[in-house]
């Protein structure tokens, strides 16, 4: 008795220290979590989640009853699926270009200089892209006038929209994941190489038959790690970068944004909470399959 | 000691070629951004923005100049939020981590389920909202910049705690303990300076993620009180849209240099972090990958 009472007064530091951090994720993470009931009522701020009254599934039938439902998911999801084979294909691509730039000087600008855009917030981004993409003075209009073709006001068709996206999204990410690309083929034992050499591989049956094989690993953990996150978006560049205009909706509008708006613009509680409810609920769905398929490759690797 | 063949030497030709073409295009807007912003208003009107300077003119800065005041005012609060917001984020992170690093904690692996499982489900936007502006009425507070998903990540706890489990010796923790030093003393006087290298890391990334916010702004601002920077920069981004649209009907915004003003107010958005950047880069790299392959 007397053992266990000091056993657990030697435990009170850890709880105190422990403390800050649990009183952080109730309020940040679990209060919200249980807040997702509200995707079933008909909730007014002013009286509260809990004595608002319940509709049951209402507010699914509206939002699954409009085309938004489809859209924002398709949207969504094919932006993702883009991004996720782009960026690792050029990760790789730009990763292994990296690693024979052999003037490390030069090596080092290259990757600074790649990593700007990363270290932007999408504020700064929706401003160079505006840089490029004005009507009437950015730069690409500039150039197709100077060729002899017309001027086009890119915010205002939709059908631009996803090639524009998908090039911001690669040159604002490339740095990023061509980095840890780099980090996958540094580690690469030389021997392997100094091996191949002196069997006469050359430089193209190195790569691939040392070093793709060997950063497998790293692609695909960061394809599962995607897969995980297929519901979620980049609010900042479907929001901030179309400069948040209604014309591009089409092609813009993604489950962040839809469900922003709703709650922001249009005042419609119910539905951007029974969007964000099919959000989290898809989306935890997702990481769990993630996750049993890392933990099936490589048992280290998974997140739990 | 190396033999290059010639195949080799077109290799490192070839991703020399690569790598310029991309930090070219890496560069490119950051470069009609700031020639722009220096530009002269009436020239760029005629003739648009290009990878040069359209004759010369601090005009737009100048215009910035006389509202130092707003973007005075934002600049401080960015400094403020960006260094209070690093400071009890890192210190939130590493003691909750040193708490689970600690083999014999009772409910250890509880508190570490409680911890990851907030990576795995997420409320989302709405119910967050609410328990922001309605439980916690954080609206219109500088606390709202500093709080609201960013404090504390679990992903950022989970990192520091195993750098406490596998790369600090339990054997140095074990004889401070046997000498009688109390947890918070080991905490503060061995855990911490020892862990120096992760908390640089992390405490940059936290930094650089504080700085750049916008999105707490843009939910829990409802007036310019406390805008950032980065909220003076997205509110003007649309300000002078409008003041663009409607500049033909009205004389007083004709004169104006609308048209290099916004490029100079990003300019100043971009270059305090431009000349930091080549300081804290191997952090910033080291951040990126140990964030992507967990060790």
């Amino acid at each position: 008795m007397n053992k266990k009472l000091r056993y657990f007064k030697r435990s009170i530091p850890f709880y105190i220290m422990f403390l800050p951090a649990f009183i952080y994720f109730l309020i940040n993470n679990y209060l919200p979590m249980f807040g997702i009931i509200m995707a079933f009522k008909n909730v007014s701020f002013r009286d509260g989640i809990i004595n608002s009254p319940w509709v049951g599934l209402t507010n699914f039938k509206f939002l699954f009853a409009s085309a938004d439902a489809w859209l924002i998911t398709r949207n969504t999801v094919l932006y993702n699926v883009v991004f996720l084979v782009l960026g690792q294909l050029l990760g790789i691509f730009v990763g292994i270009c990296l690693s024979e730039v052999r003037n490390k000087k030069a090596a080092r600008v290259y990757q600074t200089l790649i990593l700007l855009p990363h270290l932007m917030s999408m504020v700064i981004v929706s401003y160079l892209a505006n840089a490029i993409l004005n009507e009437n003075y950015g730069l690409l209009n500039r150039i197709l006038v100077v060729l002899g073709g017309e001027a086009i006001n890119w915010y205002a068709d939709a059908a631009y929209w996803p090639y524009i996206l998908t090039i911001i999204r690669i040159w604002a990410s490339i740095g990023f994941s061509s980095v840890i690309y780099l980090s996958s083929i540094v580690g690469i034992n030389e021997d392997y190489y100094e091996a191949a050499c002196l069997d006469g591989a050359n430089k193209w049956q190195q790569i691939r038959h040392i070093t793709l094989p060997l950063i497998k690993p790293t692609t695909v953990t960061l394809i599962i790690l995607g897969m995980g996150q297929m519901m979620r978006s980049d609010f900042g560049l479907f929001y901030l970068v179309p400069l948040n205009t209604g014309a591009l909706f089409r092609t813009t509008q993604t489950i962040d944004t839809y469900v922003y708006r709703a709650l922001m613009t249009l005042g419609n509680t119910g539905m951007s909470a029974a969007a964000g409810f099919y959000q989290s609920i898809v989306g935890f769905l997702l990481i769990l399959g993630a996750n049993w398929l890392i933990r099936k490759l490589s048992r280290e690797l998974a997140l739990f | 000691m190396m033999v290059y063949s010639r195949s080799d030497k077109i290799v490192k030709t070839l991703a020399n070629l690569v790598m310029i073409v991309l930090s070219a295009g890496a560069l490119l807007p950051f470069v009609v951004l700031f020639m722009a912003s220096i530009s002269d208003n009436d020239l760029i009107v005629r003739l648009g923005y290009t990878i040069w300077p359209r004759g010369f003119s601090l005009e737009a800065y100048a215009y910035i100049f006389d509202n130092i005041s707003v973007i005075g005012r934002a600049y401080l609060i960015t400094v403020f939020v960006t260094i209070v917001g690093t400071f009890v984020s890192l210190l939130v992170t590493n003691t909750a981590a040193y708490a689970l690093s600690h083999d014999r904690m009772p409910l250890r692996r509880v508190l570490m389920f409680y911890i990851v499982f907030t990576m795995l489900f997420n409320g989302g936007l709405v119910p967050t909202y609410y328990v922001y502006s309605q439980i916690v009425q954080i609206r219109n507070t500088l606390p709202a910049l500093i709080v609201p998903n960013l404090l504390c990540s679990a992903f950022n706890v989970i990192l520091v705690r195993n750098y406490y489990r596998f790369s600090i010796p339990s054997t140095i923790l074990d004889s401070a303990r046997i000498d009688g030093a109390g947890e918070f003393r080991i905490f503060l006087r061995i855990m911490l300076p020892l862990s120096l290298p992760i908390t640089a890391t992390v405490g940059l990334l936290t930094a650089i993620i504080y700085w750049n916010d916008w999105q707490n702004g843009l939910y829990y601002l409802s007036g310019p009180e406390y805008f950032s920077i980065q909220q003076v920069l997205r509110v003007m981004s649309t300000d002078l849209m409008f003041l663009a649209n409607n500049s033909t009907n009205t004389g007083v915004t004709r004169n104006l240099p609308l048209s290099t003003i916004r490029m100079a107010i990003a300019a100043i958005g971009i270059i305090p972090l431009l000349l930091v950047f080549p300081f804290f880069e191997k952090y910033f790299v080291k951040g990126i990958t140990i964030g992507a392959v967990k060790e």
